[in-house]
């Protein structure tokens, strides 16, 4: 055990270590190699240019080397092995598209995908909107934030083991462990593995999203009703709209790009949802979603890289308009500031 | 902030707030109290009784079995079987019957006759056999009883889980990847985006425009090329494919151009004054960048890193790619998710192993809140 700890620490120390030598030692050597001298005549020789035309180069070198491994070239790698066969070997033209439109799998991957991407982000945005509410008028709120809040620091994973159990099932003359089935038996109905339930199933694994995503997006919806100017609020009061019309007819136009960013925002988690459904059900009973599905394709029967990159590229597709238009208004707002 | 001047009256749309938010707070919630509750429990309890029964006193049916002749002592001409049914001083006995079907028929220190002998157990569990003939019996009599099982909790799953489930490896090794795969893009992103707001050179502002525009790739569209990539690697040089520095440098290229974005964003906002008259001080820029923008960029370097570290703390997907699932690299969510498979049924483990997993995230948020929230806003623009 101490020899693991160890172990570990040495090489968090290396790692760390080496990227901060590369920094320091390159510079060293810059300032070395390219130091101040004198020209032969005995004038004094400055390197300056040199040094500050070199110097750029040496901070972002080490990015622009990784960004091209870990990001650029796979982009395009992605593209072509997405016209070979399952070892990348051989070209199989449109091959692995005709398979994936034509695979059922696939195709309920998609379907799901889009349940998930209609439910989903709804959800999320309007219990967040909810909550984000209903918080600033009672003397606690903060700490219900909090509490709503805390699921987003639990990994998915970890979220699934929590979930399961509440999901849990025993056999009919068993007592239930799992409050889902618990609620039912008093209810008096059956209790049910509701994980294995086709299509609403489907939801019991949105369930655990929703429950993650809500806190992200009360907390930046909380902070858009901050910005909402009180006079406007007031203003309506004094005409005398009731709370629930002051809300949806003052309050949301006011917050509808915001709502949108979270709403964005949430979809591309949507879109690369992974880890639940393969800690839940690992696609079965009909739950199976595009990132899993590549996932499986990578590894199953010693992995099929042409299909696998054809799910990628579907995956990609969906995400980019989403993100541009993202980070559009990121920019647009940071320009604001 | 409250929009309402709070009124001394207690008015039904007041009420109604306060009930619906306290109820979504507990739909929230109760999942991981349940998670919690559970990981305390006696495994044994754990699995025949819901884990908000843990809190009162149970009943549990049992028999023991009674020891046989040769255990029988004689005491003043009679003879006498003596022993103990329960092993936990504090369960109690309820209640007890010779027959399944009689669970109820005697009180705790009553007598039960049996073929003409007298049996008693006792409220603690002991029991005593009185009989005036000699025992002959070879196997020892079943006897059923109703034992009243107090509230017991204890770290005993955890114990359990760290020694024999190898979660106590994961931890560490989750710790060797997260650390590394934090400070490394930090370092790396805060060089970059120095370079980007305030250097001059060639390419520079379409090479800035090139890290935004690789914010949208998802991280799935890498996977495959970079799994063959490592593994052809591997294969030339006689090397392992899957290696922390591998899953290090993953995690770097995943978490740097929104790294290189947001410092390049708040570096580039500091004051140019401060840069110009360190220049004019015959500072070199590596200077200016150590002694003056890094102590500087703290806020933002704080939220980045808090983003990063949970970001790859919680990652399952490239872990999975490219770490192994033996003891010395399995990372935690790895790890719990192999239980789910393998002892899918096992709650002691799953309970006690997931809060292993999630504690020190949930520490980073309670401490940090307000750094994390700052994280999280600006990192709602990931792509990985």
């Amino acid at each position: 055990m101490t020899q693991q700890v160890l172990m570990a620490l040495l090489a968090v120390v290396a790692g760390v270590g080496a990227s901060l030598a590369y920094f320091f030692g390159t510079n060293l050597l810059l300032d070395r190699l390219a130091a101040d001298g004198r020209k032969p005549d005995g004038s004094y020789l400055s390197r300056e240019s040199t040094r500050n035309a070199i110097r750029p180069w040496l901070f972002v070198l080490p990015a622009l080397v990784i960004l091209g491994v870990y990001l650029v070239y796979p982009v395009f790698e992605t593209f072509r092995l997405s016209f070979f066969d399952r070892t990348g070997t051989e070209f199989v033209g449109l091959g692995n598209y005709a398979w994936a439109i034509d695979n059922p799998e696939f195709r309920m991957a998609i379907r799901n995908n889009l349940l998930w991407l209609l439910f989903v982000p709804a959800m999320s945005t309007a219990v967040g909107l909810l909550v984000a509410t209903l918080a600033d008028r009672v003397s606690w709120g903060n700490v219900a934030k909090s509490l709503i809040f805390m699921p987003m620091a639990i990994s998915f994973v970890g979220a699934s083991v929590i979930w399961k159990f509440v999901y849990d099932y025993r056999g009919p003359d068993a007592q239930q462990i799992g409050i889902v089935n618990a609620i039912v038996v008093a209810l008096g109905g059956e209790p049910q593995a509701w994980i294995t339930v086709p299509f609403w199933n489907n939801f019991l694994l949105m369930i655990i999203l929703v429950w993650i995503q809500t806190g992200f997006a009360m907390v930046i919806l909380s902070a858009a009703l901050r910005g909402v100017p009180e006079e406007t609020i007031e203003a309506a009061q004094i005409d005398g709209a009731g709370e629930v019309q002051v809300f949806f007819r003052i309050i949301v136009p006011q917050i509808t790009s915001t709502i949108l960013v979270v709403w964005t925002t949430i979809t591309i988690v949507v879109l690369k949802v992974f880890d639940i459904v393969l800690a839940m059900t690992n696609g079965q009973w009909g739950t199976n979603v595009l990132a899993n599905s590549m996932y499986n394709w990578m590894f199953r029967g010693g992995g099929d890289f042409g299909r696998g990159s054809v799910i990628a590229l579907v995956i990609m597709l969906a995400v980019v308009p989403i993100m541009v238009w993202n980070i559009r208004r990121f920019q647009a707002e940071e320009a604001m500031r | 902030m409250n929009r309402h001047v709070p009124g001394l009256r207690i008015t039904w749309g007041r009420l109604l707030t306060h009930v619906s938010l306290l109820l979504l707070v507990t739909l929230w919630t109760v999942p991981t109290i349940g998670l919690f509750v559970s990981s305390l429990r006696d495994k044994d309890q754990l699995i025949i009784s819901g884990w908000w029964t843990a809190f009162s006193t149970t009943e549990r049916n049992a028999f023991g079995r009674t020891g046989a002749a040769n255990a029988q002592v004689q005491v003043g001409g009679r003879y006498v079987i003596e022993g103990a049914f329960l092993d936990d001083p504090r369960r109690t006995i309820v209640s007890f019957g010779i027959t399944q079907a009689d669970l109820t028929a005697f009180g705790p220190g009553e007598a039960a006759d049996i073929d003409g002998t007298s049996f008693t157990l006792f409220e603690d569990g002991t029991y005593r056999w009185v009989s005036d003939e000699p025992f002959s019996h070879s196997a020892g009599r079943r006897i059923f009883y109703t034992a009243a099982i107090p509230p017991t909790f204890s770290l005993q799953n955890y114990r359990d889980v760290l020694s024999s489930e190898r979660i106590d490896r994961a931890f560490i090794n989750t710790f060797t990847v997260t650390i590394p795969a934090t400070v490394i893009p930090i370092l790396i992103a805060a060089f970059a985006a120095y370079a980007f707001a305030w250097m001059k050179f060639p390419g520079r502002q379409w090479l800035f425009a090139l890290v935004v525009g690789l914010l949208v790739v998802p991280l799935q569209m890498s996977l495959i090329p970079l799994l063959r990539m490592y593994n052809e690697i591997g294969a030339m040089f006689g090397v392992p494919s899957k290696t922390y520095l591998g899953i290090w440098l993953a995690h770097t290229g995943f978490g740097l151009p929104l790294a290189i974005y947001l410092l390049r964003n708040y570096i580039g906002g500091l004051p140019r004054d401060i840069i110009e008259s360190a220049q004019l001080d015959g500072a070199s820029h590596f200077e200016i960048f150590i002694r003056l923008i890094l102590p500087l960029s703290v806020p933002a370097l704080a939220s980045f890193a808090i983003f990063q570290f949970l970001w790859v703390w919680n990652d399952l997907l490239v872990a999975l790619v490219f770490l192994g699932k033996g003891d010395d690299q399995i990372v935690l969510t790895s790890s719990l998710r192999e239980l789910l498979g393998s002892r899918g049924d096992n709650w002691e483990i799953l309970t006690s192993g997931a809060f292993i997993s999630i504690i020190v995230p949930l520490l980073v948020f309670f401490s940090l809140q307000r750094y994390f929230v700052r994280g999280l806003l600006a990192g709602s623009v990931k792509g990985g």
